[in-house]
Formats: structure tokens, sequence, C-alpha cells
């Protein structure tokens, strides 16, 4: 079965892309792609910088027999040490959670501690699949802004595959609607600066640009 | 508390009988006391003790084939003893291998189980994070394997105790096995039982003192879990 046809997916460095798509158009295949998980396509796949890949995968994906710090040390060199990611620690509001099993955190801590995870490789890629999703609005809104604050600090190129309009276009530089299967980009939508700090009427004007361009075929892509 | 006194009951129990019997087929448990302690001061106890656990030890099971596989699960574990002394002689290396071969199959069967229910998802993650092989073993793959493991440890070490006498009792001269499959020819019931006790007690120590506490540790994540 053919999942993705002619699909070209480009990002500028440092620049944060939000793919967009209906169910099943293939978008974790492409998510998948991308970290290197499947090598079943024809095509190139260029990772910039050193190649560092950090994901954060829908289910937080943490090993529930070692804690938080157990973790975070797992993805680290040899001879770096839990010291090395204090500030991140702190951005994420996980001081205080480190001896805990994940089996003790509350979803949107686990993604925290996931996201600090996929931040700890120091990533020149970052790739986020659905990191908001089964999140309250508050939590969600909290994740957002750090997002934002950790992608701008580090300077890492992040793709974010989402269901949500309204998450991408408050986080991305740049949209990218899917088509059905096989998919391709079929609509490519920069976006004006700056990221993360959009207002709502900005949001709103993309929104009904969005609404104009993108094709019907999209029932799955939600707007709050 | 409720082992203790469940014990204390099957001691009283016993002793009544014993009593009311007044027969050497059923000592009383001062009895057999007595002789466990006169067999550990002379050092037989012990000595006997040290040979089959060392052959417990000894076991490692690597190889499989499953028609081997379902042959071995099937096939008595008394027949695989008499073969392996019928073909290798009355020595070490049967009685090793016939203790093997009778629990390999198990292992392997509840083993390659947990292997079949390890986590894609976690694997996955594994290979985006470029975990080293040695690291994904110790960090994602055993751990998911270790209640597949801690049961086959379990009822591996109870059959396996068992076994091992069996293989004493057919063809060694030394080792518990061997002491009862003697003290049978003499009906010692006495000394039957002190070792048949002794050893019984030296498997609930090994149970309490180091597989519980083991399995406490390696499951402290479960019991934290929200």
């Amino acid at each position: 079965m053919e999942v993705i046809r002619d699909l070209r997916l480009q990002l500028d460095a440092f620049s944060f892309g939000a793919l967009i798509g209906p169910s099943g158009c293939g978008k974790t295949t492409i998510l998948h792609i991308a970290a290197g998980l499947d090598a079943d396509f024809t095509g190139e796949r260029r990772i910039p910088g050193r190649g560092r890949l950090g994901m954060v995968f829908q289910e937080p994906r943490l090993l529930p027999w070692r804690t938080v710090a157990d973790n975070l040390r797992l993805v680290l060199s040899p001879d770096e040490s839990l010291g090395k990611l204090d500030g991140l620690i702190e951005t994420l509001g996980l001081g205080a959670h480190l001896s805990h099993y994940p089996g003790e955190l509350s979803l949107g801590l686990a993604r925290r501690v996931a996201i600090a995870r996929a931040f700890a490789v120091r990533p020149d890629f970052l790739l986020l699949d659905e990191p908001f999703v089964s999140l309250d609005v508050a939590v969600a809104a909290r994740l957002r802004e750090e997002l934002t604050t950790l992608t701008q600090r580090e300077r890492v190129t992040t793709l974010l595959v989402t269901h949500d309009l309204n998450d991408a276009i408050q986080l991305a530089d740049k949209l990218f609607f899917l088509s059905t299967r096989p998919a391709s980009v079929a609509v490519e939508m920069a976006l004006p600066p700056p990221r993360g700090a959009r207002s709502k009427a900005t949001i709103d004007e993309i929104a009904g640009e969005v609404g104009a361009r993108v094709p019907a075929y999209m029932p799955d892509v939600t707007r709050a | 508390m409720a082992k203790i006194l469940s014990l204390a009951a099957l001691l009283g129990l016993w002793a009544l009988v014993a009593w009311l019997a007044q027969s050497p087929l059923l000592p009383s448990p001062l009895s057999v006391g007595e002789m466990v302690v006169v067999e550990t001061r002379s050092g037989e106890l012990p000595f006997q003790m040290t040979c089959t656990l060392a052959r417990v030890r000894s076991k490692l099971i690597d190889r499989y084939a499953d028609p081997w596989l379902v042959v071995l699960l099937n096939l008595p574990a008394l027949v695989i003893i008499i073969f392996a002394y019928i073909w290798i002689g009355l020595n070490e290396t049967a009685a090793i291998v016939a203790v093997a071969l009778n629990k390999l199959p198990n292992v392997i069967v509840v083993t390659r189980e947990g292997a079949r229910s390890l986590d894609p998802a976690l694997d996955d993650m594994a290979q985006a994070f470029r975990f080293t092989w040695q690291s994904k073993l110790r960090n994602v793959v055993l751990p998911q394997l270790a209640p597949y493991l801690a049961a086959v440890s379990r009822s591996g070490l109870s059959i396996i105790w068992k076994i091992v006498l069996v293989v004493e009792l057919l063809g060694r001269p030394n080792g518990v096995g061997f002491v009862l499959g003697s003290s049978f020819s003499l009906f010692d019931m006495t000394r039957i039982l002190s070792y048949a006790i002794s050893f019984v007690a030296l498997m609930l120590a090994i149970e309490t003192f180091l597989v519980q506490p083991l399995e406490r540790r390696t499951n402290r994540w479960r019991r934290n879990a929200a």
C-alpha cells in the first residue's frame, strides 16, 4: 500500500514546522521516516547539523521501571551528568519529580519528562507527535509556552504533527497540509512572526486564510 | 505472622499424629530435630546439601528447537534421567545434563512468551534515541522479561530441587537424594524426614531471604504507580 507519494518537506534551519492532515493520511509514517524508524521508502532524508534527533511520541514512552532522573540519564552520553540538564529541568518544572516513577506522574507531567528527554540529547531536529492530545486546556497551554521557550532557546529545527489547527498556528513558522493517501503536501503556508506570541486576532486571521486555502477533505482538523 | 502461625500449626499436628501413632514410620518433630542437629554437627548434612546445591547452580540452559521443545516438555523427568545415566554414565555430567534437560523446556516456553510480549513502542523509543544494544538490553528488554524470568525461576527452583533429588537417588554417591535413597532401604524415617525438612527449610530460607527481597526491589516501581 502506497502511503506517501512525491512528498517534499523542507524546513529552514531552526524553524518550527507543523504537519497537519486527516486521520490515516500518513502523518505517523512521515514522522517515523523522519525519525529513522521506517526505512521502507524511496527518497532522501536529511537531518541538519550533526544529525541528532529528539522525539516526543504521542504516548510519553517513558521506561516505567526507571525514575524520571534515570529516564533522562539514559539518553545522555556516559561522560555527561544530570546536572547538565538543570536549566531544562527547571524550565519544565520537573525538579520535585526526579525520584518519581512514571506511574506516579500525571499525563501532563509525563509529557514534560518526555520533552525534557528529547531536549536532553541537544537535538538538531526535534519531532513532536501530537504532544498536547488528551491534556486539559491549562496544561496544554503551559506546555505550548514551554515548548516555544525551549525551541527558541535551544535553536532546534522542529516538526510538529497535530490535528489541532490552534496548536499549529500558535507554535509554527510554517504549516504543511497533507492530502489524503497517498499523501503529499497539498498546501504550504508561511506564518507571520513571531511564533509563540501571536494575538487572538492574528490567529483568527490565519485560521480564516487556512479555511479558504485548505482542501475540504480534512474534517479531522479541529479548531477550538 | 500468619505464615509463622500456619507453620506452628503444621508442627503441632505432626507432633500429635506422631504421638498417637507411636511408630518408627512417623517420628516426632523432636526426634527429627535432634537428627538435624546431629547430622549438622558431624558435617554430614551441610556436605550433602552442598553437593545438591552445586548441581542445581551448575545447570544452565541455552539451546532449543521447537520440536525438541515439545518432546522434552512431554517426556517424563524420570525417563530423561535414566537416558542421561545410560548414555553419559553415572557421573556428574549426566546428572547436570538430566537436570538441565528437565527444566529447559519450561524456561524456554516462558521466556519465549515474555519475548513475544515485549512492547514495540519502547523498542521504537530506544531506536529513536540511539540506545546502545547493551543499554537497550539492560534498560528496555530485561525489565520487561523480569516477571517471566521471576516466574520461571520460582517454579523452576522448586522443580529443579525435586529433579535433583531423583537424579541423586538414581545414580550419585552423595547428596540429599542419595541419603534419602539409602535411608529408604533401611526404612529410617527419622533420617528421611530430617533431610527432607532441612531441605525444605533451606528452600524457604532462599525464598524468604533472597528471592522475595529481590522481587520486592525490582517491583517497587509497580507499587509506586499511580
